[in-house]
């Protein structure tokens, strides 16, 4: 598979310099040739995954820059959510490496080798990413406010005025600040996965997962969904992974657009690369039965 | 003393045994409390991936609910011959229902949807505050009509108390029926007053109970 290219540097290009010289000093620790500019964070090398049997990922190679917004679409089965499951240690690869901030993510570097890690060396690194699942996930014994302020206490140790003002500050991002004394079961799907967009958001992750995030929710739902996630993909500069079935979202927001089939990255570019001119035939098929099937672009 | 059954007799064991309900509750309760501390010990070593300990709370769980409480009780009796048989007691009823109550955990906690388990590990939790943030505080809600059950059967189960010579309601209704030869207004009354606090007791389950199911 051809190495991705490095492209959408539009959106750091114009990044602040204090971001740069952080990267800079990272790729210095590394001993790594690359320039900042070029220092993924996220990189993926011959990354497989099984399941018994079963290879569900068959060696991906995959970098995201800083800042890149990065969609996933495929078949149902293709491997998209496992992709993200494995960024967010929920699930362990079984062979390849895969780097966060040029450091790997299950690995320790021992002198030019590399060591299993243990579970804080994970936790730590696990620490600069968040995830927004499918079926949203809230704790439903836990009121809105609280689903958003248990982990900034009990995990980053936040005082508790501070993690309810941060909090706060988030659930009004979202569109929630009238309900966070509701709990979950009284909230909307739109609603509820709006929460666990700020729950993920209150621990400022570098790098933010989405798998699909609006295919558990009633089609008139979707777009209020859609909308936070774009302002924040607008706004902000954390690198984010797009798993979707809403492909004109996905040519909105993307940077770059990966089209996983069989547990390989079969083809990826540019929304126009993709949308417009896909190249394998796969990717024309799959598009093909998408787009037609639902009229053209997103559901 | 000829009569079937006799008020006045009745009347003064009844409050004869009053006086021994404490006991009575306060092993319950402290019994219960055991039960429910052990019985999430021996949940949690079950799940635990190092095999000795999940083994071994296995086989405690098996062992434990494959042997009459009455043995345990002697047998701890016997064992222990310089503890108080009141703790004696008290750790038999605690040890035997922690088994039943280590099942109740467990299914409570394998309700607990595998997403909750991803949710807290994408926000970094650890183990620890997992558990006592995340899952145990939903794995028990549903459980408490159940848990409350075993409460009222361990309840039912503390006339056995008397096979070790702990002065509760039993032993005292006995030793009121070989002195007076009125053993059936003695042993009536302690069914009475078992009846009178378990009663409302399951009636409490029950409504309990109708309100889980109401949430789900
Ligand atoms: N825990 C698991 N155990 C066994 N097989 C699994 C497991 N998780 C995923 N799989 C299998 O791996 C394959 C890829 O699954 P994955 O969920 O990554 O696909 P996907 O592209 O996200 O699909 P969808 O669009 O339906 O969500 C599927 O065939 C799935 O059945
Ligand atoms: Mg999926």
């Amino acid at each position: 598979m051809a190495l991705p290219k490095v492209l959408s540097l539009r959106e750091h290009d114009s990044e602040d310099s204090e971001r740069r010289t952080r990267i800079g000093q990272k790729t210095k620790d590394d001993k790594t040739q690359e320039s900042p500019e070029t220092t993924p964070i996220v990189r993926y090398r011959g990354v497989k995954k099984s399941f018994g049997d079963v290879e569900v990922l068959k060696g991906i190679d995959l970098d995201m820059m800083p800042g890149e917004k990065v969609a996933v679409i495929g078949p149902s089965g293709s491997g998209k959510t496992t992709l993200a499951r494995l960024l967010m240690t929920l699930e362990r690869p079984s062979a390849g490496i895969i780097e966060v901030e040029g450091e790997p993510l299950y690995h320790k570097r021992v002198g030019a080798r590399l060591v299993p890690a243990d579970e804080r060396h994970i936790a730590r690194m696990r620490s600069k990413i968040g995830m927004v699942f499918q079926h949203f996930n809230l704790f439903p014994h836990r009121t809105i406010l609280q689903n958003v302020t248990e982990a900034p206490i009990h995990v980053k140790k936040m005082p508790r005025l501070e993690a309810e003002e941060k909090a706060r500050e988030m659930l009004e991002k979202v569109g929630l600040i009238e309900h966070i004394d509701k709990y979950p079961e009284q909230l909307s799907g739109g609603q509820k996965q709006r929460v666990a967009i700020a729950r993920a958001l209150v621990m400022e992750p570098k790098i933010m997962l989405f798998d699909e995030p609006t295919s558990a929710l009633d089609p008139e739902l979707v777009g209020e969904v859609l909308a936070v996630i774009k302002e924040i993909a607008e706004k902000g500069d954390m690198a984010m992974m797009l798993i979707t079935h809403e492909m004109q979202f996905a040519r909105e927001v993307a940077d770059r657009v990966l089209f996983t089939d069989g547990g390989n990255i079969v083809e990826q570019g540019t929304p126009e690369e993709i949308f417009e001119h896909p190249k394998s035939e796969r990717l024309q098929a799959f598009l093909a039965r998408f787009l037609g099937g639902v009229g053209g672009g997103g559901q | 003393m000829s009569e079937i059954w006799n008020w006045q007799t009745a009347a003064d064991v009844f409050w004869k045994l009053t006086k021994v309900v404490p006991v009575t509750l306060e092993a319950t309760f402290l019994g219960f409390a055991l039960a429910a501390v052990l019985g999430l010990v021996w949940a949690l070593m079950r799940r635990s991936r190092f095999r000795p300990v999940s083994l071994l709370a296995y086989w405690m769980i098996e062992f434990v609910r494959s042997t009459p409480l009455l043995v345990q009780l002697l047998f701890l009796y016997l064992a222990l011959p310089r503890f108080p048989v009141f703790v004696i007691g008290v750790t038999g009823l605690g040890l035997h229902y922690s088994a039943y109550l280590a099942e109740v955990y467990r299914g409570g906690i394998e309700a607990v949807p595998q997403g909750q388990w991803e949710a807290a590990r994408a926000l970094n939790f650890s183990p620890f505050k997992t558990w006592t943030r995340i899952i145990l505080p939903q794995a028990v809600r549903p459980i408490i009509p159940v848990m409350g059950n075993y409460l009222i059967v361990l309840f039912k189960e503390t006339p056995l108390l008397f096979t070790i010579n702990v002065v509760e309601m039993m032993s005292v209704a006995k030793k009121f029926g070989s002195h007076t030869f009125q053993y059936t207004e003695a042993y009536t009354i302690v069914g009475v007053l078992f009846f009178l606090m378990s009663y409302p007791s399951s009636l409490l389950v029950r409504w309990a109970e109708r309100r889980m199911a109401l949430k789900q």
